[in-house]
């Protein structure tokens, strides 16, 4: 039980460590993809040979991260068979499907147009690399789409059903899988945050350039194409950041209790603008915040377009109590009585498996019926206590709340620096600025990471909600083997960052002494 | 009948994945002594075709995971070990083209060239094994019941080895090597298609053709031997597993428009290697010996599963075996991925056409040396 516990912890970890270093390159390629694509464009469109050596220059750098990219994504694929191959049976019908399509539709547009688009300079016409440039873009959006379908799937389960005879969840209903709100919501989010974070990238190169006042007017087009993308990724992320934010509430509501650090809701709900967490004992004796400033009413309103609406604690949760809209205190499920019906669920099955042993195909008809109807709960049988079912409520909350703030900086960042383009062009090169464009990269990559924690944090202990605990979905495999790879991958993915960051820092560094034309042609 | 189209398709990526390891195979020959300019050219020659060896290898999983996901789970989670080094291998092999010549790589050309070497070994031969095991079998039982275990929910359970047993076990290594090998042969094939105005170093690839090719084709005849005097398990119509002497040969006989397959993709990649070999004016022996390893993967891949065959034979468990009735997709879910595999000759077209245009003309030293992002 011990080893089974720390395989647990630690496959959670190589995952953690995985997808984490996934994202920290994916969001670059996702943005800076559609910025080379339209730095290529203007080049196509206007002539001027000046597009062109810019092209080339963020082109290189998106080789470079595309690389880093392409390295960590294969391990995140193979580790749901090798590390959590119980998961990969239960619900393999319905998980892989959207893996398969997202690597016969999307991978091998990407490896296809991707050496059109480094190596087809002079071997297709301009139309044809142009064309090139942007299916690379659009194949590493579907890319996302795939995934990000597949994901949410994971936080929503929908459009299937268990087939007690294989033990397993099948798939019903496929488009009920693909066109998910949550789903849908899940991608827009996420490539928009691509455009900011690769605006955000491409401003913070650029200012360094001016900053060193060279290839000025490389750098000041380049920060002009990044701060347009960037400010329309970042609109558009907070747009359907909302929109995922009612999502959650709807099918994931204790995470939003997390997020907030609400244990117990109320009608008229504030949101936390800026809090800090009591300590956990703190938290549990119904003193949650050591200090914090609240927007009055502000979560009633955010969530359900009604300032007076109730929003449930994690406490109400567990209880499955609620507030009418006439004040009137309800009880519907709760904690226990969903272990209950998920332990109802388990009988049931159990009794199948044995009917089917015995070939009674009545009890089999009768104990499947019972599995139908009580499946909705089905993993919450595995949970121990209510405690089990809440998420880390620390790392939920300040990762919501670092994205948020992280994310509003962005949003002043780039209506700045549209208004000194356009009417105060010349404090582009004022050193400040400069240095605040620099910074701003490390800004947008904790608000990037701060995101995806949240998602990732924010849903367990379910690895599918309500359905199946992370912990009911490893492999048998010992602690040691997966602790052992665990430090293998962090030592290379480690060395691999440190190597592309010297090689990124390296090439920019050089294109801060030659014309960054002549020296990419 | 989904069950097999979908076999067939995982045939069909298995087979081109195998040909597209002439990437590895060509990684694997840059230890040898070659001038920095021939060195130059191989990388560059290689490093235009190396991430749709990848691709493969990721959509090849996918695919696997869509369509038989029991495999998925038993073979990936059982046999950590095996798989752990495959994708090791080729995480270092993602990088280091791209970053092998790049100004501050830190740890210099020679250590990505490294990896590249230790991707073209490793890579080969540990996926030849892992094909091997779906012969030679693995130690593994599955209780799906187990998931109603809240204290021990594990389905399937692999010897504690986790894979390094796989690796050990010589007939596994024997088409382990054989594909290494073969890797090698095609490499040395694709280098004479692919690279131009080299004359000696093209007469080296096609010395380096036949030498390679000759032991590849005595470990394959090994093999082949070997798989034939081979048992298996073979599914009853109640779905129960029962032993067979020498199923693979009785499966090339029962199915003997296999053999007829068999024996034209073994024709097709003798031919390509020998006039390779000794007809200095011909460049089109990936082709030939391309499609014939195409055409022999797959029958590997038939008489693997089709016909009742266990393809993953439990030594633990004869009924844990896996097959592809009891191991794969719900028929809604084949039947969707069906409907998605249509688009697949759209995208054999694309990939075709690109590869053409851009491999008209063969690589030179000057297109690389002008070229701002050679490797």
């Amino acid at each position: 039980m011990n080893d089974l516990l720390g395989t647990v912890d630690w496959s959670r970890a190589q995952f953690a460590l995985t997808a984490m270093y996934h994202w920290l390159f994916v969001p670059l390629t996702i943005g800076l993809s559609v910025i080379v694509a339209i730095m290529e464009t203007l080049y196509v469109r206007t002539g001027n040979e000046r597009w062109k050596g810019i092209t080339k220059f963020w082109m290189t750098l998106f080789g470079i991260n595309f690389a880093c990219g392409v390295a960590t994504g294969l391990i995140l694929e193979f580790e749901f068979g090798t590390n959590w191959s119980n998961y990969s049976w239960f619900v393999g019908d319905i998980f892989g499907a959207p893996l398969a399509i997202e690597g016969i539709l999307a991978f091998f547009m990407e490896a296809t147009f991707v050496a059109v688009m480094f190596f087809g300079w002079k071997k297709v016409s301009k139309g044809m690399h142009l064309a090139a440039t942007w299916l690379t873009a659009l194949g590493v959006s579907l890319s996302a789409l795939w995934i990000l379908i597949a994901n949410a799937w994971m936080q929503y389960p929908v459009g299937m059903e268990f087939d007690p005879a294989q033990m397993r969840n099948v798939m019903s209903d496929f488009w009920a899988v693909a066109l998910s709100p949550v789903a849908i919501n899940k991608f827009f989010h996420a490539v928009f945050s691509g455009w900011t974070l690769a605006g955000v990238f491409v401003i913070g190169v650029s200012s360094w350039l001016l900053l060193r006042k060279r290839n000025v007017e490389a750098a000041r087009s380049s920060l002009q194409v990044g701060t347009w993308v960037g400010l329309a990724g970042i609109l558009l992320t907070f747009f359907t950041g909302h929109g995922s934010a009612v999502e959650v509430s709807r099918v994931q509501p204790m995470k939003l209790a997390a997020m907030e650090g609400l244990y117990d809701g109320s009608v008229g709900q504030d949101i936390v603008a800026f809090g800090i967490l009591n300590s956990e004992e703190k938290r549990a004796e119904g003193d949650p915040m050591l200090f914090s400033i609240d927007i009055p009413h502000g979560l009633s309103y955010l969530i359900y377009g009604d300032g007076d609406h109730f929003v449930p604690g994690i406490n109400d949760l567990i209880q499955g109590r609620s507030i009418t809209a006439d004040g009137d205190t309800v009880y519907g499920l709760s904690y226990y009585d969903k272990k209950v019906i998920g332990a109802q669920a388990q009988e049931a099955l159990r009794q199948y498996d044995e009917a089917r042993k015995a070939g009674d195909t009545e009890a089999m008809a009768f104990a499947a019926q019972q599995v139908k109807e009580n499946f909705q709960y089905f993993g919450y049988a595995y949970l121990a206590d209510p405690a089990a079912a809440v998420p880390p409520v620390g790392m939920t909350f300040y990762a919501f709340h670092i994205m948020v703030f992280a994310g509003g900086y962005l949003l002043l960042l780039f209506l700045v620096l549209i208004f000194v383009c356009y009417r105060k062009p010349a404090v582009l090169e004022h050193p400040w600025l400069c240095i605040v464009g620099i910074l701003s990269i490390a800004v947008v990559w904790v608000c990037s990471q701060a995101g995806w924690v949240l998602a990732e944090v924010g849903r367990q202990p379910w690895v599918i909600q309500d359905l199946m605990p992370t912990g009911v979905a490893i492999s048998g495999i010992p602690a040691s083997s997966v602790k052992l790879t665990f430090w293998i991958f962090s030592a290379i993915f480690t060395g691999l960052l440190i190597a592309e960051m010297s090689i990124m820092l390296r090439f920019i560094a050089s294109a801060s002494k030659k014309d960054i034309q002549s020296s990419n042609n | 009948m989904l069950q097999a189209y979908w076999w067939l398709l995982i045939a069909v990526l298995g087979a081109a994945l195998v040909f597209l390891l002439f990437v590895q195979g060509g990684q694997s020959m840059l230890a040898c002594g070659y001038s920095p300019e021939q060195r130059k050219l191989m990388v560059n020659s290689l490093g235009r075709k190396w991430e749709f060896t990848y691709t493969t290898l990721v959509v090849f999983g996918g695919a696997f995971f869509a369509s038989f996901p029991l495999f998925y789970s038993t073979s990936f989670g059982g046999a950590y070990w095996l798989w752990m080094l495959i994708l090791l291998s080729f995480v270092l092999q993602a990088v280091s083209y791209e970053f092998r010549n790049k100004r501050g790589n830190i740890y210099g050309t020679g250590t990505y060239d490294a990896f590249l070497m230790f991707n073209g070994l490793v890579g080969c031969v540990l996926l030849g094994v892992a094909v091997g095991m779906m012969f030679f079998g693995g130690s593994f039982t599955i209780v799906k019941t187990n998931i109603l275990d809240g204290g021990a929910p594990i389905i399937s359970q692999w010897v504690p080895t986790h894979g390094l047993e796989a690796i050990i076990c010589w007939k596994n290594l024997l088409l382990g090597f054989a594909v290494f090998f073969l890797a090698r042969t095609m490499a040395a094939l694709y280098f004479i298609n692919n690279i131009g105005g080299q004359p000696e170093l093209t007469a080296s690839m096609r010395m380096k053709a036949l030498y390679n090719g000759l032991i590849f084709a005595v470990l394959f005849v090994a093999f082949l031997v070997v798989l034939m005097l081979q048992p298996g398990l073979r599914a009853t119509a109640g779905g129960a597993l029962e032993p067979v002497e020498n199923i693979y040969l009785h499966n090339l006989l029962d199915m003997w428009y296999f053999l007829a397959m068999l024996l034209v993709g073994v024709v097709m990649a003798l031919y390509g290697i020998f006039r390779s070999a000794f007809d200095k004016a011909w460049r089109c022996g990936i082709w030939w010996s391309g499609i014939g390893v195409v055409l022999v993967v797959m029958v590997l891949f038939f008489i693997a599963g089709y016909n009742g065959t266990a393809y993953l034979p439990s030594l633990t468990d004869a009924q844990s075996s896996l097959t592809i009735a009891n191991s794969s997709s719900s028929e809604f879910t084949l039947t969707v991925m069906s409907w998605v595999s249509v688009l697949v000759p759209f995208v054999l077209a694309y990939i075709v056409y690109f590869w053409y245009k851009m491999n008209a003309k063969p690589l030179t030293a000057q297109e690389v040396d002008s070229d701002s992002h050679s490797y």
